[in-house]
């Protein structure tokens, strides 16, 4: 596809690395054919057990996929909560069902066209076997629920559907479903069974009660929410709080809080927006709430600043509980300093103690007790620096990557260009650094350098930085390619899988 | 298919409907589901509706909490209360769904239910629900079995009774928070049915883990069931359990939760009597009105009248005092806002000396506030100061308040200050209001905002019902009837509106003698608009003045318009027409008989 350089499989490295195989690919690209742009992936998330992944896109989609290797229906769900996986097994997933999430919109009062494109999905607390999650575009939040309903085909009515075609209603049951239209609403009917119109004692036995007869099942997405008019910027981010009850939205400026229950209010929680626009320096990226604490919430900046706020503190949270910042090395300040060091993306590890940023070069691991740097940094692609000037006139230095961690904390991934995304171990002592392409073959163009720690600050603190990877790969510019760019990925919960977008295509890889 | 005979056909299409395609139909049956019931009657509905619902539990949420609604009454027609357990299974059923109004209402049926079962029934099909739920694979059956409780525990068994308790802690203790906090929110009504030593030993334990828990969304609700659960304990335990946690609560780090106990402190002060409330509750509350959140300050600050009730006088102006005096100054104004709201009825608590002595000031600052929610919030409560230390104190700092407000250039302001102006006048008295406040209410009239003119109308009605018609045939009517003239057809189109709410308080002489004129004038107008509202006008006259009026003066004058050349005119004056033909009929019915006397 981008005729890079093939490079002979890298010798095995240190014996944590994992060896990531190609498991599935949903939305192919055959040879030629060209990517409608509504087509292309712009949200991946994982539902909490693994079992459900959800797509959104920028045609405002979400396509689900449910795990099939798991799959066992007699078991309930306690008993499957605690059943271990059988090794040898990996993620598989299918295609479960897709729906229309948004619909491009005009914003008339202030003449803004609405892109449709799903920003982020948020699953949320699963219930009664029906699936429920949040979608965003950049202006309206939706919670919707899908769940299988009976197909229903109805018999043994009071009246012959036939007789009724009078009362106009046979028509409008267009729907494929073979529902027999009972006929009429006759409002006017009812008029004569008024409360004083007596039934005998016994009542009448020749009514009776329709009949259902068929039983078959079918996936229902329905609407159930619609949480609007509270941004005057684009939602970057949605995310749930452990409590199940409330959740967050994030734009540029500010982040409002919301009760899944309520739509129509919601409470304004930060707001960085000066009072004169033109001081504006800094504006948000991205936000999370913790996974555990009810409280606690962390959001990113394009200054490169992550901030954690205590909801406990005070209404409005102004004042950050913890900032996060890595100090500027002396003398490395370039034009492009800041451009690059605006964080893109940020996700909490499970256990709630490390938060994982993305900003353009690197990735970087906190640790939520210690403020004073990053306690790992990850190169990502640094044969790009040189090249900084290019992608900043093709604006491709304001592209947002995601990042993701592993169920168990001890890797992180994160996409590039080119469709390859990168690996690392985060573990103390880990080098595990693998460079994999979103195709059948990832391991095509890896080029695993065992990756060298190159910066030691102190070994109290482990800071590393390493992955900085041989730039030789492509020595001529050209091989990279800059609209190839892999966004978007996720990591399975429980297993080393991960589901990652190149373009129009889901890649799934297990190791 | 059956052929229905035809006075069956409408129940037959609503039974049919319950499956239909269009959702509004479905819902249509369901709310008609006793008419259903009836016709199908009472072995039937047990046998074959109560399982035809069951069983139709997927449908769309709407249909579902109308089903959920009306079998909650449905005990009449499958038979009477001994019948009552059929109606268990659908209701367990929706207890379980997904979207929480639906489990609220089949707990609140099943609840309505319960109460009415026998003993025997309650035991048998109840309790046994009641404990499926508790033992839900989904968290939504357990959020629902946490409501039932209260209806199941008083005829359990002692061994069942003990059973239930045990569900209800581990529900406590639930993985989700979801089922915690519904355990939180009904542990006061499940504790109000349990006897005296398990309440003391079982329930507070539930509390003391409920109070302790790390979802801040459940230490809420554990606030909230203080008050109640304090109720239910007698003073002195309830000082030794409510007390310490309420106190803790207070300095909570989450600033909700001290929201929380801001909001229901009075109510616990109540609860553990006067003691304690002096040594432990006073500290806390004065804590809670200085703390460091504003949303905190406002709670506190709109309890503060409450509170002082439950004190005696000197507490309160040796504790609470000095803290409305410094949040008579807050920074933030949504507190002095709360604080002016309430503080007026601080004035009965305190008496006449430490009224004007200490909280008149504060009075005075909130009048003079910047922002005009706080001063409209004093002006508003006017009349409880008024019975300590009457107004004439006030007066003086009252009128300024009052002429600025009427004066924003908010147009809601000026809206809410009209509001408060007949209460003004019935206060301040017909001398006060003649000198200062009789030029603004006309000024209203004139204003350019349509709610402010309408509320103008409206205020000139309400003074002349305050002071009567004589008041106001002096200082209301000739300045009303002056800006008839007004060059503005909007103005003088508020005039006619002004003139038909004026008209039913004057009376019917001085309607004929110096409203009808007027109107009968205006009838000439240019404007096609003025014309129709004079048809309008004429015809809410029609009901108050006399036969021979109606004849002599307004028909001519309606009959007139309705050959207008402008279609709207023609129309509400043959409509006005219309009503003074019916009006034929004997004398008409109207509350101020007694100005009715004078005439004819």
């Amino acid at each position: 596809m981008n005729g890079g350089d093939e490079v002979a499989a890298a010798p095995a490295g240190p014996p944590q690395s994992l060896d990531w195989k190609f498991s599935q690919v949903f939305g192919e690209r055959t040879a030629g054919e060209e990517v409608q742009e509504v087509d292309i992936i712009s949200a991946i998330e994982f539902d909490k057990t693994g079992d459900h992944l959800a797509t959104g896109d920028r045609g405002g989609r979400v396509v689900l996929f449910e795990r099939t290797d798991t799959k066992d229906h007699g078991v309930p769900r306690r008993d499957l909560e605690r059943m271990e996986y059988p090794i040898g097994r990996h993620p598989e997933f299918r295609y479960k069902t897709e729906f229309q999430s948004h619909e491009p919109e005009f914003d008339y009062l202030k003449s803004l066209e609405i892109e449709e494109k799903i920003n982020k999905i948020r699953w949320c607390q699963t219930a009664n076997g029906a699936l429920f999650l949040l979608s965003t575009n950049d202006k309206t939040i939706k919670f919707w629920k899908v769940q299988e309903k009976k197909v229903k085909k109805i018999s043994d009515m009071n009246l012959d559907p036939s007789k009724a075609v009078g009362n106009g209603s046979i028509a409008s049951s267009s729907t494929p479903k073979h529902c027999l239209a009972n006929g009429g609403s006759p409002d006017r009917s009812y008029n004569y069974l008024g409360n004083d119109f007596s039934f005998p004692p016994g009542g009448l036995p020749s009514l009776r009660l329709p009949v259902v007869t068929s039983q078959e099942t079918n996936l229902v997405a329905r609407c159930r929410r619609v949480y609007a008019h509270a941004h005057d910027y684009h939602i970057n981010s949605v995310s749930n709080n452990s409590d199940g009850e409330t959740f967050i939205s994030a734009d540029d400026l500010r982040i409002n809080l919301w009760n899944l229950e309520i739509s129509n209010q919601s409470f304004n929680i930060v707001d960085v927006k000066p009072a004169n626009m033109e001081d504006l320096t800094e504006v948000i990226t991205s936000a999370e709430f913790h996974p555990t604490h009810c409280n606690t919430l962390a959001y990113s900046s394009s200054k490169g600043s992550i901030r954690v706020i205590d909801l406990r503190q005070s209404a409005l949270c102004d004042s950050h509980a913890k900032l996060f910042e890595e100090p500027e090395a002396p003398g490395s300040r370039s034009f492009f300093t800041e451009i690059i060091a605006s964080i893109s993306d940020i996700k909490f590890a499970r256990d709630g103690r490390y938060i994982l940023s993305r900003d353009y070069m690197t990735l970087k691991l906190w640790d939520i007790n210690m403020d004073s740097g990053p306690v790992a940094t990850f190169q990502v692609h640094e044969y790009l620096r040189p090249k900084l000037c290019d992608l900043y006139e093709n604006d491709s230095i304001f592209d947002k990557f995601e990042c993701c961690l592993s169920g168990d904390g001890l890797r992180v991934a994160t996409g590039s260009y080119s469709n390859l995304f990168r690996v690392f171990g985060c573990a103390p002592g880990s080098t595990e650094a693998t460079t994999l392409e979103a195709s059948k073959n990832p391991m095509r163009r890896q080029v695993q350098t065992p990756s060298r720690p190159s910066r030691s600050l102190s070994s109290i603190t482990r800071v590393v930085r390493r992955g900085a990877e041989n730039p030789g790969v492509d020595a001529n510019g050209n091989a990279f390619d800059f609209t190839t760019k892999l966004l978007h990925l996720a990591w399975h919960p429980t297993e080393n899988s991960i589901a990652c977008a190149a373009a129009n295509s889901l890649y799934m890889y297990y190791a | 298919m059956a052929m229905i005979d035809e006075p069956l056909y409408p129940i037959a299409v609503l039974i049919d409907e319950l499956k239909n395609e269009d959702i509004q139909l479905r819902l249509n049956s369901i709310r008609r589901l006793s008419t259903i019931a009836r016709a199908l009657g009472e072995e039937r509905t047990r046998k074959e509706l109560i399982p035809f619902l069951s069983e139709n539990n997927d449908d769309d949420d709407e249909v579902l909490l109308a089903m959920a609604e009306e079998l909650g009454v449905f005990i009449p027609y499958v038979g009477g209360v001994q019948y009552a357990n059929v109606l268990l299974p659908p209701l367990e059923t929706l207890c379980t769904v997904e979207e929480t109004c639906v489990r609220e209402k089949a707990v609140e049926s099943l609840c309505r239910i319960g109460a009415q079962m026998m003993e025997q029934d309650l035991v048998e099909s109840f309790i046994p629900l009641v404990k499926r739920l508790a033992a839900g694979e989904w968290f939504t059956a357990r959020v629902s079995s946490c409501g039932l409780f209260r209806i199941a525990y008083p005829s359990a068994p002692e061994a069942l009774k003990t059973e239930l308790r045990a569900i209800y802690s581990q529900l406590c203790q639930d993985d989700m928070p979801m089922v915690r906090r519904s355990a939180a929110t009904n542990l006061g009504n499940f504790a109000a049915t349990i006897e005296a030593p398990h309440l003391k030993v079982d329930i507070m334990s539930m509390f003391d883990d409920l109070t302790q828990d790390d979802q801040d969304s459940v230490r809420l609700l554990a606030v909230e069931g203080c008050a109640a659960l304090g109720k239910l304990l007698e003073p002195q335990d309830c000082a030794a359990h409510i007390l310490p946690v309420i106190v803790n609560f207070s300095q909570d780090k989450s600033w909700r939760v001290r929201y929380m106990v801001a909001n229901q402190l009075y109510e616990v002060c109540e609860a553990v009597g006067p003691e304690p409330t002096r040594s432990d509750l006073v500290p806390a509350y004065v804590c809670l009105l200085r703390d460091n959140e504003a949303e905190v300050r406002i709670a506190a600050a709109g309890k503060v009248t409450k509170f002082c009730r439950i004190l005696n006088p000197e507490l309160a102006i040796q504790h609470i005092l000095p803290c409305v005096k410094e949040l008579s100054t807050d920074s933030s104004q949504h507190v002095r806002s709360a604080l002016a709201s309430v503080i007026m009825g601080m004035a009965p608590v305190l008496g006449k000396d430490a009224t004007i002595e200490q909280l008149l000031p504060i009075f005075l600052s909130l009048l003079k506030d910047e922002f005009p929610d706080v001063r409209l919030n004093i002006i508003s409560k006017l009349d409880q100061v008024n019975q300590v230390i009457g107004i004439d104190l006030l007066s003086q700092s009252l009128l300024p308040a009052i002429v600025e407000l009427a004066e924003d250039r908010h147009w809601r302001v000026r809206l809410a200050i009209i509001e408060y102006i007949p209460l003004l006048a019935s206060q301040l008295g017909v001398g006060f209001f003649d000198d200062k406040l009789g030029a603004l209410c006309m000024q209203w009239l004139k204003d350019k905002v349509y709610s402010i003119r309408d509320a103008a109308a409206n205020n000139v009605k309400r003074l002349a019902e305050e002071f009567g018609p004589d008041w106001a045939m002096q200082h209301i009517v000739p300045q009303v009837l002056d800006m008839i003239n007004n060059p503005h057809y909007l103005h003088r189109m508020t005039i006619l509106h002004s003139i038909s709410l004026l008209a039913p308080v004057m009376g019917s002489d001085i309607t004929c003698s110096k409203l009808l004129p007027v109107v009968i004038n205006a009838s000439k107008d240019r404007v096609p608009n003025i014309k129709f509202n004079v048809a309008k006008v004429l015809q809410s006259l029609i009901l108050i003045v006399d036969q021979s009026v109606v004849e002599k003066k307004i028909r001519p004058c309606l009959v007139e318009l309705s050959e207008d050349p402008d279609v709207d005119v023609r129309f509400f004056a043959s409509q006005a027409l219309e009503s003074s033909n019916q009006k034929k009929m004997p004398a008409p019915v109207t509350c101020f008989s007694n100005h009715n006397q004078t005439n004819s």
